[in-house]
């Protein structure tokens, strides 16, 4: 058991986690997820937000089974691993604006870091902009880290209990998407919101998105794994351990896709996704920035929250909530382009985040 | 006296970048490191190996880790 917690902290368990997300996210687009969509947390959690009734945008609403699996398996593993360990009281309002303000930048895009990575590795060109958008936001973020940026420190909460509100809000999640199940078998109307076409109706069989979102946890919880964090380690200590990662992730996603005839490059007509290509950078820009400052990627959020850090469940529930403000407000990319109010938004979010940048230092 | 950087609590990257910090303004040969998560753990470990400088002890204490390093080789 030693030896297996000590491999993820290498740099062949964090290449082994990588390769991992990349094969199967380009199997889960096999067995029926959007294409160059195998996992991506922050579409998933808009289509979560979309389920749930947040936001009415009928072609992107489903429970992803992945997004519970996450949080669920690094839950697991951390109660395994005796990493769990109920902490909160970071500046968590500051990191629900920061969640917010990620996703609205995340859906000008059209993505999560990972799924930049996926999009890239099926061929899409258009993702090269939000992944130099990426590295520009978290470049900036880095400035901030430079000059004594902190959101302050987290306290340990003395209940036990305390951390296990977000994976169980998750088990919820899992109990009602089980249940409408049985309600379409017997023609009864669904608690939930499904989308009956679009991206919101792909998607590959429950149990195998379950399956494989519990083993993603499980592995990325205890390996660290954030795509965020890869870059901003080289850009501030030259550190590439995260960083190796994130490649192999790229590059098993890209073997894999061309292997299941999923690559297939250009610029024009790509699934999910427009060539404005302005604001795929900026969009990507601000999500990267609002990551930066919040600590972690999208998924390194959900891991996070798994261990029973409140601060990283509520930039989750930042970016939940973010979503359903992005399709209701028209701030949300589509493949037509950005959406009416998307300018405004990300103008907004550059300014709140620099706001915080400046002005949160911890003594 | 003992210099103790206290980075418990605090968000990935800052316990890795106070560390680094203290390890260039300090005079003294020795410092202790207080963390409280195994990430911290790891990205400290990887980050003193990366300075030259050397682990020479951590101790499991109650909520938290206390990682002794030294400039010595």
């Amino acid at each position: 058991m030693k030896r297996f917690e000590t491999f993820f902290a290498t740099k062949w368990g964090i290449i082994f986690v990588g390769i991992t997300i990349g094969v199967l996210a380009s199997i889960l687009q096999k067995l029926g997820n959007p294409p160059n969509m195998g996992i991506c947390v922050a579409c998933m959690e808009r289509d979560i937000a979309g389920s749930l009734g947040f936001h009415r945008t009928e072609l992107v609403q489903y429970m992803r089974p992945e997004i519970i699996g996450f949080v669920l398996g690094a839950f697991v593993s951390a109660l395994i691993f005796k990493e769990y360990r109920p902490r909160g009281g970071s500046a968590p309002f500051v990191r629900f604006i920061l969640g917010v303000f990620a996703m609205i930048g995340a859906l000008t895009f059209l993505g999560c870091p990972w799924r930049t990575l996926l999009r890239l590795a099926g061929g899409d060109g258009n993702a090269i902009f939000g992944l130099l958008g990426l590295i520009t936001g978290i470049f900036i973020g880095t400035r901030f880290l430079k000059m004594g940026y902190s959101l302050g420190k987290s306290q340990k909460f003395s209940s036990k209990i305390s951390g296990i509100w977000f994976p169980l809000i998750m088990l919820l999640f899992l109990i009602l998407l089980f249940i409408d199940q049985f309600l379409l078998q017997s023609n009864q109307g669904t608690i939930l919101h499904y989308s009956s076409k679009g991206p919101g109706s792909m998607h590959a069989p429950i149990l195998f998105s379950l399956l494989i979102g519990l083993f993603i946890g499980f592995i990325a919880q205890k390996s660290r794994f954030c795509t965020m964090g890869a870059f901003r380690d080289i850009i501030l200590f030259k550190q590439p351990h995260l960083f190796w990662g994130v490649f192999a992730l790229f590059l098993s996603a890209f073997v894999t896709n061309l292997i299941l005839n999923q690559f297939n490059p250009g610029f024009e007509n790509q699934p999910i996704a427009h060539n404005m290509q302005i604001w795929n950078f900026l969009g990507m820009a601000l999500a990267g920035l609002s990551f930066t400052l919040a600590g972690g990627c999208p998924g390194r959020q959900l891991f996070l929250s798994g261990e029973g850090d409140n601060d990283a469940a509520i930039f989750a529930t930042g970016m939940i909530i973010g979503a359903a403000i992005s399709h209701n407000f028209g701030l949300a990319a589509s493949p037509k382009g950005i959406g009416p109010h998307t300018p405004e938004a990300i103008i907004l979010g550059f300014l709140v985040c620099l706001i915080i940048g400046f002005v949160s230092r911890e003594k | 006296m003992i210099e103790i950087i206290d980075v418990r609590g605090l968000s990935c990257p800052e316990p890795v970048l106070r560390t680094l910090e203290a390890i260039k303004k300090t005079d003294k040969e020795t410092l202790q490191i207080l963390i409280d998560t195994e990430t911290s753990k790891e990205n400290i470990i990887r980050a003193v190996n990366s300075v030259k400088w050397k682990i020479l002890e951590v101790k499991k204490e109650l909520d938290s880790y206390r990682i002794i390093i030294t400039k010595h080789q």
